[in-house]
């Protein structure tokens, strides 16, 4: 019975954040032209975008892209089932990255320049989001003694009164996961790039639409981490990831691309550091 | 035709892919065609998206004639585009070879190379004609799902 119990609620929870991640990406799409002084899309248009790729011919040149979609789907549903039953942080992070291994896999198997190069930079920026979120991890074990997200619901207080520098390095892990300037390196929205579309140029039809409904459960997994720091009640653990993520597009629309060194070498060092200092003091 | 193929019909017009490619054109057609991206026209209202892969486009728009030299980037184009696929000769050079079609590098046409759905006329194509160009090259887009269902 706990088992079917489980089962319901994975795919309730697989429901909602997929249709509450295409409806963000919506109206990331509608707030990004209203500040270019357009109209945009309508809401509904990225489920458009994917119920037309998936019924697209399947193109592969290897078959690690059909596969691969598949796996960093597997990982993104995972993980945020795992999120909504209150596991333990670091299981859900790893169960994550796997997914991003394999977005990278299927994007090397290919001798595509394009490709390659989306490849080598999203493992850059792998490398900046999850450092940032395994100190986030290390700081949910230092203020309630485990690494469940349960533990996190029971504090008195939210976290962002004691983790401010913290949040400011998980805005910046939102902004890279996001894929939006000044941090759109590896693939980013808009079509038209130098890259093309990098890690995700050689993947199309139905594995490119895959792989659109994996970025949009994966914002969901950052939003509802991005939650955990004000968790004392539901208005502000729904308004604070909503204002992060308003934060995000008007920066993406402000900001220009920055080269993968000076997100490695200054904007990570800078917000790791502060976010360690954060640790320190929170131990002090 | 069953609720699936009338959903996937839907999504096919609400969301063609545009991959522009500028075969040996003198920039005027392109300079039209970019235009209809605009944020004065923005197609994006329709789901229209600019892509820079041809294995992310659904409709090719094609300006210019075909020489000895393009014509293969041309027909590897087309062929990288999964199906189903729409093409769109732009101008009266891609429609015949235009004021160029006697010269002895061009080989004609965007038809003499791969097969042309729609064809939008004009020296330069005003952007109101590529965008009445794109609405028709859309109802084909959605027309050749039925072909490919079939064959399914």
């Amino acid at each position: 019975m706990a088992v079917m119990r489980t089962a319901v609620i994975a795919l309730a929870v697989l429901w909602a954040a997929t249709l509450l991640g295409g409806l963000l990406s919506g109206l990331d799409r509608r707030l990004t032209a209203r500040l270019q002084a357009r109209r945009g899309p309508p809401l509904t248009q990225p489920f458009w975008d994917v119920i037309k790729l998936l019924a697209k011919e399947r193109v592969v040149t290897n078959p690690w892209q059909a596969f691969s979609p598949v796996a960093t789907l597997a990982a993104a549903a995972t993980a945020l089932v795992l999120f909504v039953c209150q596991g333990d942080l670091l299981v859900i992070l790893f169960v994550h990255a796997t997914g991003g291994v394999f977005l990278v896999l299927g994007a090397m198997a290919s001798p595509s320049p394009y490709s390659q190069t989306g490849g080598q930079r999203e493992l850059w920026q792998m490398l900046c989001c999850e450092t940032l979120l395994f100190l986030f991890a290390g700081a949910l074990y230092l203020t309630t003694g485990s690494f469940r997200v349960s533990g996190v619901l029971a504090l008195p207080e939210p976290l962002l009164d004691r983790l401010p520098l913290l949040f400011l390095a998980f805005l910046f892990a939102l902004t890279v996961k996001m894929r939006k300037s000044p941090f759109d390196l590896a693939g980013s929205h808009h079509a038209h790039q130098e890259l093309v579309r990098g890690v995700y140029t050689e993947y199309a039809g139905p594995h490119l639409g895959l792989l659109e409904i994996a970025h949009w459960l994966e914002v969901m997994l950052y939003l509802a981490i991005c939650s955990l720091f004000w968790a004392t009640n539901v208005a502000a653990m729904i308004l604070l990831p909503l204002a992060a993520f308003g934060a995000v597009i008007v920066l993406d629309n402000v900001a220009a691309r920055l080269t993968w060194r000076w997100m490695l070498g200054r904007g990570w060092a800078a917000v790791f550091a502060a976010a360690a200092l954060n640790l320190f003091w929170l131990k002090g | 035709m069953g609720l699936v193929d009338k959903l996937i019909g839907t999504a096919r017009r609400r969301s063609p892919w545009l991959l522009h490619f500028d075969c040996g054109s003198c920039n005027g057609c392109d300079i039209e065609t970019l235009a209809c991206l605009t944020p004065v026209y923005d197609v994006e209202r329709f789901g229209v998206v600019n892509v820079g892969n041809p294995r992310h486009a659904d409709i090719l728009l094609v300006t210019g004639t075909v020489n000895h030299r393009n014509r293969e980037a041309l027909a590897v184009l087309f062929e990288q585009m999964p199906e189903p696929r729409v093409v769109v000769a732009i101008g009266a050079c891609g429609l015949s070879g235009g004021v160029f079609r006697e010269a002895p590098n061009v080989v004609g046409g965007v038809d003499k190379v791969i097969p042309v759905d729609v064809y939008v006329p004009g020296c330069p194509a005003r952007p109101e004609a590529i965008i009445d160009g794109v609405v028709l090259a859309v109802e084909k887009f959605r027309e050749k799902s039925k072909e490919m269902g079939e064959g399914r």
